[in-house]
């Protein structure tokens, strides 16, 4: 009897997709975990599943795996718990730098830097993965929780990262992003996709960080001109934690109460989200604010559309920034969005027509002292273009993470 | 075949540029050359194992790993990395017939089969011995850390964490890094790579040495070449800095390297400012940035993150993220000055 092609196909299919001989390594929690664990991530082979088991793995020292298309799966974000309170060296608690990772149910507690880094590591799933500073929003917290940077193909997909002194889950200089079903809570900034294109970010729960979602485009850097990015269907809600990022990083000017922030970027579409308690801006559109001499870069926002989006209870006047777009309009009206009133006509695309500010800032660099705050009517819809590429991360990324 | 190996021995204890950490055992006896009859073990060198001992490579012909083995060469180079002040002895190993390639001023071109090993130790006792191996299909780093009696390294695959004390007299956690942190540092473009022997950061007399024997394909065009550490009060103060900054950040801080991404380069030939951090904003350095705003300041040092990063000891903030347990005193002058001193 002939083997029908289908059968073939899937067999071949099953071939890639898990080497022959992939095994399960099983870590278990207790003495000696940190040269257990890190053995056996040093040890697997491509296709390999690293199983930790449930409990709290104390490390002393950053994990790195360095092996093409491991699976590292723990018990659940509750159950598995890499403990690096008493970290002694690294800059973070796990570093991937290999291709084709899934890093599922398991969570990450008060590592010194970032909490999961994944470097130059393509097509990479974050699943189920809990990343948290377990005191809370404070300077001495490690930068980023979920940082994956120079990479194509990220899945981000049901985490949850608290108190990063930075940015919850933070996407550099990639391309083909989807960030979903997760929440960030208590960081600088929830989410934030910098220097990165084609990226989706939908259906996240974003709360209590200084500002929700945080889409920037900065010079000077390898990777630039981010842009043809999608924040659908996000619940944006009460991002007002007083800011308490280091001085010198660039989510240290985020202004408490902002909602979704786009700075810089060619395409941004930002419809479905529902955004509310947010005292300065629910939405801030805004040019690059500092110097910079690189020739390569373009600092002003370009094409970002501002779809039909749930507001409720936004500007509150708490500030210098929330009293100078007060003052047009008149009492219980706020405006859905602030613009600072750089880059020209390119900035918007035409939209849901609403109510904005315009602060009519003088030029790039220009600091609040020179606002002359107007009101101001985003373009309505006249046709929505189509994006110019697939916003996302690959779709055979989704299979990696049935349970 | 024996005469010829000893006459190699000769030669590579000849090109020693300068001494082990430990007094470098005497080559000769009373009685005449001592015929080191030992060949480093190419298969294993070669092999795709990861092996368990430092010793079953044969790159040294005694147990306490001094005497180097035939075609086994020490080396140094001119500003080293800092290590918490471990005592360092460097060895290049080039098989039979194998050559090294002369590549400008930059990273020498070392055959398959040949190796790097670097010795670390502290109050006159080996600590760990680092080997990277130039296998068919690529280099690979591996740690291996030495016993109580100095007899035998073994294998730490996943590093390990040694107390001791250091020159300078602290107790530290010493940290021996694990197969992966080895490529952190050693690595561009995602592969393994040597770091030190670049020849901007090597004597020429060496290099000289090499060629004469034939162990190196040309010698290698050289236009600036890194100060020796030693004579850094004496040379230009940008030029120990920057020598400094080579050897101590450069592996990461490269267009090719693991801080790519930080747009901050600091290796020796770099030349746009910003680049190299002069009003240059930090980009992920998170807290690691403290209250400062750019990584260079122009005479502010106690301004610019990078002195700021150098003098910390904390994880999450020191720089390098690997391999520093202790601030280094001279190496933070050094910095400081150049950074002073520019406008």
């Amino acid at each position: 009897m002939r083997m029908s092609a289908t059968l073939i196909a899937a067999a071949s299919a099953l071939a890639l997709a898990a080497p022959l001989h992939a095994k399960t390594i099983a870590v278990a929690a207790g003495e000696g975990a940190q040269t257990r664990l890190q053995e056996a991530l040093i040890l697997a082979a491509p296709g390999d599943v690293v199983e930790l088991g449930a409990g709290r793995f104390v490390l002393t020292d950053g994990l790195s795996l360095d092996v093409k298309g491991v699976t590292l799966r723990g018990k659940g974000m509750d159950a598995t718990v890499l403990d690096f309170t008493g970290q002694k060296g690294a800059g973070e608690g796990l570093l991937v730098t290999s291709d084709e990772v899934t890093l599922r149910d398991f969570a990450v507690e008060n590592t010194k830097g970032d909490g999961i880094k994944s470097k130059g590591a393509d097509n990479v799933v974050y699943y189920r993965v809990r990343v948290t500073w377990t005191g809370g929003p404070n300077e001495t917290n490690g930068a980023y929780g979920i940082y994956p940077v120079e990479s194509t193909g990220v899945l981000i997909d049901g985490c949850k990262v608290s108190g990063a002194s930075d940015a919850g889950i933070y996407v550099g200089q990639s391309a083909g992003i989807t960030v979903r079903h997760s929440v960030a809570e208590g960081n600088v900034a929830g989410i934030e996709i910098e220097n990165s294109r084609n990226a989706l970010v939908t259906r996240n729960y974003v709360t209590r960080n200084t500002g929700g979602i945080l889409i920037f485009d900065l010079p000077n850097l390898p990777r630039m001109g981010g842009g043809n990015v999608r924040v659908e269907d996000n619940l944006v809600i009460a991002n007002d934690t007083p800011n308490f990022a280091p001085k010198g990083n660039i989510v240290a000017s985020v202004p408490s109460g902002t909602g979704i922030m786009i700075m810089a970027n060619d395409d941004v579409r930002i419809r479905g989200n529902t955004l509310s308690g947010h005292y300065t801006a629910q939405i801030m559109v805004v040019t690059y604010p500092n110097a910079f001499k690189d020739p390569r870069y373009n600092p002003y926002p370009r094409h970002v559309q501002v779809g039909y989006n749930t507001f409720s209870t936004g500007n509150q006047n708490r500030d210098t920034l929330g009293r100078l777009q007060a003052d047009p309009y008149p009492a219980g009206a706020f405006p859905k969005v602030l613009w600072d009133g750089l880059g020209g006509t390119q900035v918007f695309a035409p939209g849901a027509g609403l109510t904005a500010i315009n602060l009519n800032f003088p030029k790039q660099g220009a600091g609040l002292d020179q606002a002359k705050p107007q009101p101001f009517d985003l373009p309505a819809f006249t046709g929505v273009p189509p994006m110019t590429a697939y916003v996302g991360a690959p779709a055979a990324l989704d299979n990696r993470i049935t349970p | 075949m024996r005469l010829l190996a000893a006459a190699l021995l000769l030669s590579a204890a000849a090109l020693a540029a300068k001494p082990l950490a430990a007094p470098r055992p005497p080559v000769l006896s009373g009685a005449g050359p001592v015929i080191n009859t030992t060949l480093v073990n190419d298969a294993v060198v070669g092999s795709s194992e990861f092996p368990a001992r430092l010793s079953d490579y044969n790159f040294f012909t005694d147990a306490a790993a001094t005497r180097p083995g035939i075609g086994v060469i020490e080396y140094r180079l001119n500003t080293p990395l800092w290590s918490d002040g471990a005592d360092k002895s460097r060895f290049l190993y080039l098989p039979p017939k194998g050559q090294a390639t002369a590549n400008g001023d930059g990273l020498l071109g070392l055959p398959v089969g040949a190796a790097l090993i670097k010795h670390f130790a502290f109050g006159g006792k080996l600590v760990e011995t680092r080997v990277l191996l130039h296998r068919a299909d690529g280099w690979v780093a591996l740690p291996y850390v030495w016993n109580a009696e100095q007899t035998e390294a073994r294998l730490a695959l996943a590093g390990k964490r040694i107390e001791l004390t250091t020159p300078g007299g602290q107790a530290i956690s010493y940290a021996v890094p694990n197969k992966n942190q080895c490529k952190d540092c050693h690595s561009q473009d995602g592969a393994v790579i040597p770091v030190g022997p670049k020849a901007y950061n090597l004597s020429p007399e060496w290099l000289a040495g090499l060629k004469s024997r034939g162990w190196i394909d040309q010698m290698p065009k050289v236009s600036r070449r890194i100060p020796l550490w030693e004579d850094r009060a004496k040379v230009k103060v940008a030029d120990a800095a920057r020598g400094y900054l080579d050897a101590n950040c450069a592996h990461c801080h490269s267009p090719q390297g693991a801080a790519s991404n930080s747009g901050l380069y600091l290796g020796w030939t770099v030349k746009d400012r910003t680049a190299l951090g002069v009003k240059k904003r930090p980009v992920a350095a998170g807290r690691g940035a403290g209250p400062h705003e750019f990584a260079i300041v122009p005479g502010k040092p106690d301004q610019s993150i990078l002195l700021y990063r150098m003098a910390s000891t904390e994880g999450g903030v020191a720089m390098p993220e690997l391999g520093r347990e202790t601030r280094d005193p001279d190496g933070e002058a050094v910095v400081r000055a150049w950074i002073a001193g520019m406008r």
